[in-house]
Parts: structure tokens; sequence; C-alpha cells
């Protein structure tokens, strides 16, 4: 302690400290960020082979677009880092290989099978740590809390796809797709990955757990039978209003004229 | 003096026990006066004019299902912890006024069902009611003597808007709330008072803690009460000025052609009752309405995809969506320390200036044509061209600031571009009028003078015919009279150029008087005279003619035969 002590006037000792401090906040930044992001292919386990034959798969079907290395070009982003979630994702939808460029990639038929799907998934996935395909259990709706999740689709979901899952519009021809009908493991997904126009909803921002919560209550949300009868699309009083219009009046009409053709 | 006199006694005994009972009401409140007065009142049959009965029952029904979720309903703003059997909310913090609401819709016998027809009567009631109002127009059936009726209606189709508004935001979910800071908004951007009004009536800054009882009276107690008395007041003066009819034969502006009161058509009103209750109750059944679940209690924070008002509040919403925020400069001037915020201001005076047309047009009208003549014969459509092009235009004025309410939804539904509905629709929020106007115009003129033709030439039957000298001709048949008199019974009025006052002298209004009749009556098409009709006949015997008679200044009415 003494020579510490003795040294610390020493000319190099600021430096040493604001090296000292730097790793140190570097170092908590590195720990505190590395919990943000999905650990990195722990789950599903990807073999040499699968690396291989998705490297092929994506030279033939995306490297068009994306480059031979998955490097991005003017026509599409860099798939460094992206992880396969966004593979999974954007392949197992059929979103991707796009069918044309646009403001958004259409929802479509997939073209790849699960196997192909998990090989460009390795491929991508090999270019650098990202999201991982999800887990089972953070997909079982039977362990989730419907109400909570409730709360939370309504906190961070519903601006843009409607308090009922239903979809919206965003702006420039852009929009917030439907959310009925799309499996547990793509809704994973797209929270971990911010496909499109979505943002990123990443563990920090809402936990393992809350995502599974969000899952269970769009699933009931789907099997659910509506209470009130026809749920008319669930997009509000638009579609409330375009009723009354149409069969409303369209039955009251045709009393009136009953009503009076009688008289004469 | 009037002398009233008393009958002191009655000697006539009734044998039967309801010829007792009547006869007691009788001596006592002379029912037989009011059943003589009111059983012979005479109502023409047509399917149009319904529609006010329509709302009229819509009306009722909207009471009677309030009155039963008035039983149920909290209009309090306390924090509580849901824990009704809607799984998805349990154990959410919601005011007591959204618990409740969620009460009636999961936990109180029938009242999801009460509630869906009180929101669907709703919006029949707002239906019929514009429905109603239009045929009114469109008929010209505003005249006088029914200018004052008109307004009364105006009156109606205002305070069914507000109804309709506090009734949506009771709930509040947050779909309710979302409208209510819109509301904060337009009260602030009033200027000068704007924030003092949002205060008052908030009771502090938004959302406060008062609003939902504040709303529950006026949605339950002021606006009914006013609902109620002006209806009454509009059915008093259809009583007062009877009936307006179609035209036809042996109908005169002095008589009513129909049927009375009592028994059969009072039989027929009271069984629509049932009818009209009974499709609402059929809607009710069968189509969710306001899935009040869906939304989550209010928060100021969030606000949902397809955030929307009901259809009648959408011309208010939509002229928001319309005005652009900062294209080409930020819509607000900083006048004095005062903020005018014109994004807001100027749409909704745009949709301000459609409702002074409306309040306005019997005078407006009146005013062009110098017409002050009674009218109990109500006009076709076609026949008035200009009122019905101008209705036209009113129309699209209106359904572009309703539909662009929607924007998001056609957006999504024909996968184009948010920002170009909007584009498209600012052009037709200016310009569709002027192009229905057009439109409409050239369309009742046409059939104006379709109507000339058939009273002239006839119906064509496709029979040709070979004549002894070569000539082929089509073979037209007459028609019938009553037929032929409903087409040629109208009247068009002739542009009325400007006349002097009383001091001989040409106001400037008057010059714009002149000028808008001239624009409205220019392009007129004239009914058939008699004389045309003559010539007409003897021409060809009803096979071919050739038109005759006075042709009316710039008429484009008339067309030649070689």
């Amino acid at each position: 302690m003494k020579a510490l002590s003795q040294k610390r006037r020493h000319p190099l000792a600021a430096v040493v400290l604001l090296a000292i401090a730097l790793i140190l906040t570097g170092g908590l930044y590195a720990v505190a960020t590395a919990s943000n992001q999905a650990q990195a292919a722990s789950s599903t386990t990807y073999t040499a082979s699968d690396i291989e034959e998705g490297q092929k798969l994506f030279v033939s079907n995306c490297a068009t677009c994306h480059g031979l290395n998955a490097e991005g070009t003017v026509d599409g982003p860099s798939l460094v880092g992206v992880g396969a979630a966004a593979v999974d994702f954007q392949v197992g939808t059929g979103r991707m290989p796009m069918q044309m460029q646009g403001t958004q990639a259409q929802v479509k038929p997939r073209q790849f099978n699960d196997e192909q799907t998990h090989q460009l998934a390795a491929y991508v996935a090999s270019l650098g740590a990202g999201p991982t395909v999800p887990e089972d259990e953070h997909l079982d709706v039977t362990k989730g809390d419907a109400a909570n999740g409730a709360k939370v689709f309504l906190a961070n979901c519903a601006m843009c796809h409607n308090a009922a899952g239903a979809g919206g519009a965003l702006t420039r021809g852009k929009w917030a797709p439907t959310l009925m009908g799309v499996s547990e493991k793509h809704i994973y997904e797209a929270m971990e990955t911010g496909p499109q126009n979505m943002p990123v909803f990443n563990d920090a921002n809402i936990t393992p757990e809350e995502k599974r919560d969000v899952i269970t209550y769009l699933k009931a949300q789907e099997v659910n039978e509506s209470p009130g009868g026809f749920k008319l699309g669930s997009l509000g009083p638009v579609s409330e209003g375009l009723l009354i219009w149409t069969l409303g009046l369209g039955i009251v009409i045709a009393f009136t004229i009953w009503l009076t053709s009688r008289s004469a | 003096m009037a002398h009233h006199v008393i009958e002191t006694e009655n000697n006539y005994q009734a044998r039967t026990t309801t010829g007792k009972i009547t006869n007691f009401v009788d001596t006592r409140v002379g029912m037989s006066g009011i059943v003589r007065e009111f059983g012979r009142k005479i109502f023409p049959d047509h399917w149009t004019f319904m529609f006010g009965e329509v709302a009229m029952y819509s009306l009722i029904i909207l009471i009677l299902s309030g009155t039963f979720l008035t039983l149920w309903f909290n209009p309090s703003m306390a924090s509580v912890t849901y824990d009704g059997t809607y799984l998805p909310l349990k154990g959410v913090h919601m005011s007591a006024a959204y618990s409740s609401a969620l009460d009636i819709s999961f936990d109180v016998r029938g009242g999801l069902l009460l509630r869906q027809i009180h929101h669907w009567a709703a919006l029949l009631f707002m239906t019929a009611l514009t429905i109603h109002m239009l045929r009114v127009f469109f008929t010209g059936a505003f005249r006088r003597p029914r200018e004052l009726n008109w307004v009364v209606g105006c009156c109606l189709w205002l305070l069914g808007i507000f109804a309709g508004f506090t009734g949506y935001s009771l709930p509040d979910d947050v779909l309710s709330g979302n409208g209510l800071r819109i509301v904060d908004g337009i009260m602030k951007a009033i200027p000068l008072v704007g924030t003092y009004l949002s205060m008052f009536f908030f009771g502090g800054e938004f959302p406060g803690t008062l609003l939902i009882s504040r709303l529950y009276s006026i949605h339950i107690m002021v606006i009914p009460a006013l609902l109620l008395l002006l209806m009454a007041i509009h059915l008093f003066m259809v009583v007062v000025h009877k009936h307006t009819q179609y035209p036809g034969p042996g109908r005169t502006e002095d008589n009513v052609v129909g049927f009375p009161v009592g028994p059969v058509y009072a039989a027929k009103a009271g069984g629509f009752f049932f009818i009209v209750f009974g499709i609402i109750a059929f809607l009710g059944a069968t189509f969710t309405i306001n899935a009040i679940w869906n939304y989550g209690p209010y928060d100021p924070s969030p606000v949902q995809a397809g955030t929307q008002p009901d259809w009648y509040v959408g011309f208010g919403d939509g002229a928001l969506r319309l005005w652009p925020g900062s294209f080409p400069w930020s819509w607000k001037i900083d006048l004095f320390n005062h903020t005018f915020v014109l994004a807001v201001l100027l749409p909704f005076m745009l949709a301000g200036v459609l409702v002074l047309f409306m309040f306005t047009w019997p005078w407006i009208e009146r005013w062009v044509t110098k017409d002050n003549r009674v009218h109990n014969i109500l006009d076709r459509p076609r026949n008035a061209p200009f009122r019905t092009a101008a209705g036209a235009a009113g129309i699209v004025y209106y359904s572009v600031m309703m539909i662009a309410a929607s924007s998001d939804l056609i957006a999504t539904h024909f996968h184009v571009s948010l920002n170009d509905v909007a584009y498209v629709l600012r052009f037709l929020w200016f310009f569709g009028p002027i192009i229905a106007f057009i439109i409409v115009r050239r369309i009742c003129l046409s059939l104006q003078r379709k109507d000339r033709e058939l009273v002239l030439h006839g119906i064509e039957t496709g029979n040709v015919v070979q004549l002894p000298h070569g000539e082929f001709i089509e073979v037209h048949k007459p028609l019938d009279e009553y037929h032929r008199y409903k087409l040629v019974s109208f009247e068009s009025p002739e542009p009325l150029a400007a006349q002097p006052n009383a001091k001989g002298k040409i106001t400037g209004a008057e010059k714009i008087r002149a000028r808008i009749s001239k624009w409205f009556f220019e392009d007129r098409v004239a009914p058939v005279s008699p004389a045309e009709l003559e010539a007409a006949h003897h021409h060809g015997h009803g096979t071919e003619a050739v038109e005759a008679g006075p042709k009316p200044t710039g008429s484009l009415g008339g067309h030649s035969h070689n």
C-alpha cells in the first residue's frame, strides 16, 4: 500500500486511472447489454452441414439482394448479426424471398420447407451472433398469463396492431398486419427481431415471460367466442356504421315499402 | 268573448262495460273531442315519409334500453380493481365506470344485449334522422310554412350528435378516452377562452376525475329532455301544418290525400314501432357493437390503431385528419400572446359552413326565388335541379369528411398508402362538391327532358310500321292522363332579374341575388304546356311530334325533329 500511495503523484497515474475506469464501465456495459440480447445459438444447434447447405440456398435465392456474403446491397440490408430468429420469421411466414420490392414484404405461401428454413437460419446465424429461434418453453401458452399479456399488449402493441390485434395502417403505404392466425413462434420472433417497420422489443424491454403472456392473450383472443355476436372484423365504429347504413337501413326500407304498398 | 259551455248533466247511459268506461273518461276529460280531431288527421302514405317515424321509435327504444343501463352503470372515475368474469382484464386497475360497463356486458343478465340494443338504436336513430332530413330537403318540404320545423329538425340532428358522443364517452375505455382527448384539443383551440373552457369542462387538467359523472348527467338528463321537447315541438308543428304530399291527380295545395290516423293508420304505426324494435333487437343480438373489453381501461398514453368515432361524428374527425399539420407551414399563428391553432380551427370552420348552410337553406332559397307562397305539394327532386344539385354537393362535402375518418382502414383494406388516401380526399373535399353539383344538375335536367319527351311523344312501343307511301315510323303509345299529370304538374322558376326596391334603387345584394337566380335557373326545362301538348297531338296523332310553344330563355329543353 505504501508503494501505491507513493506512486499516486506519478505522471502516468492519471492515465492508468482513466484506463481502469474505461475498462470498468465498458465491461459493465458489455455485461448489461448482453442481457438485452437473446443468447446466441443455445437452444437450436446447427451442424456444419446445415450451415453449408444454408449457404448454398442463400447464394441461389437471397444473394441477389443481400449480397453473396450477406453483406447487403442497395436492394437489401446486411444480414450479419440479424440472427436465426429473423430468418425463421421472414422465411417461415413466406415474406422472404420477397415477391417484389415495395414498402413492406407481403405474406405469401412459404417458399422453403422447415428443413431448408432451418439451414438458412443456420447459415445466417453463423455470420454473427443474433436472436435465436425461441425455445418451446417460451411459446407454451398453458404457462402464460393472459391478463398480464393484455396489459402488455394494450400498452405496447395496440397502437399499431389495433386493440383486438386486427392490424392497422402506418404512413406511406406501410401497415401493421393482423395478428390473428399468426403462430406462437412467429409472434415471439417478431417481437425479438422487429421485422419490417416494427420496433425491436428485446428481452430487457419485454421479458421472455411477458412475451409468452402476450402470445397467450392473442391466442385466447383467437379461440374466444365473441360474446356480442359477429365481430365485424373487430374494426370498431367504421364497420358498425357501414352495417347500419347497409343491412340496418336496408331492412328498414324493405319494411316501409311493404307497409305502404297495401294502402291504395 | 267566447263562452265555454260546461255540460253539467249527461243523460247518456252506456250498456256495455267498455261503453261505461269510455263514457266515464269522455265526460271527465273530453276524449271524444281529441279522438275526433286527431283521429281524423290525414297522413299521406309513402314509404319515404316513414324515416322520421323510424327515428322517433329509435329514440323511444334508446330511452327504454338506456333506463335499464342506468340501473347498473356507475358513473365514477374512482379507481377499482376489476374482479368480474372477463379474464383478460382480471386484476387490472380501472375506473369504476369502466368496471361497471364490463359488469353490464359480462355479469348482468341480458346486460350485453341491452347495451348493444342501446348502441345500435343510437346508430339507427341518427341514420333514420339523416335520411329523413335528406328526404325533406330534396322534396322541398322545408318551404313555407315549414321553415321553422326544418330548423327544429336541424337542432334535433345536432342534439343527436351530442347524445351519441356523450354516450360513446361514458365507458371510459381507451377508445372513448381518445375521443375525449380530441374534444379537449378542440376546446383548447378556441381562441382566447379555449383553455378556460377545457379546464371548466374537465374540472382541471385533462382527464381529471369529474368528467364521467358530468357527461353522465348531460347524457341521461339534459340531452334526452331537450330531444323529447324538440321532438314534441316538431310533431306539434307537423299537426299544425299538416303533412306534405307528392304531386298527383286530385292533390292540391289545399288538401291532404291519405288515410286518417284512426283506426288503421294508428294500428299500422303502432305495429311499425315493434318492427323497428325487432330490427334493432336483431342487430343487438347478432352483431357486436363497441367491444369495450378489447380496448382496456383509459390511460392517456396509448392511442390505438383503428380509433374512430361513431359514424355521425366522423365528419368532424375526418376534417381534422384531412387538414395538413405542417404543410406548407405549421398551421398555427401567435398573436398578442395567444396561440391560434389553425390546424384545428380551420377544418372545424369548414365543417361548420355545412351546418350553417343546412340551418339557413330555406331562407337562402326564399331569398333567391322570392317565392313566399305556401307549399304543401312536394317537388320531385329532378324538378328542382338547382336544389338537388346543391344537396348532392353537400352530401359529397359531408361524405368526404366522414370517409376521411376511416382513412386508415381504407389504406389497409385496399392496400393503398395512407398518405395517398389523404391527398385524394383533400382534392375531393374541395372539388368533389363542384363536380357533384355539375353532374347532378345535368342528370336532373336530362330526366326533365326525358319527362317532356314522354309527355309529348308517349312511350316507345318498339313497333315499327311501314306507311303506305313507304315511310317507316315507330308507334308511340300516349301516356294515360294520371301518368301525364305527374310529369307536367310542376313549377319551373325562371331567372328573376334584379328589381329595384321601394326607393327605386337596385341594391348590391339584389344584384348578387339576380346573379344567383340566373345561375340556378338559366338552364331550366319548362313543363309541357297544354298548347305544346295540343300541338304534339295534332301532328302525327301521337306517333311523332314537333315541339312548339314558347321557348324559355336559354332553354335546352327543346330539340327539333327533322
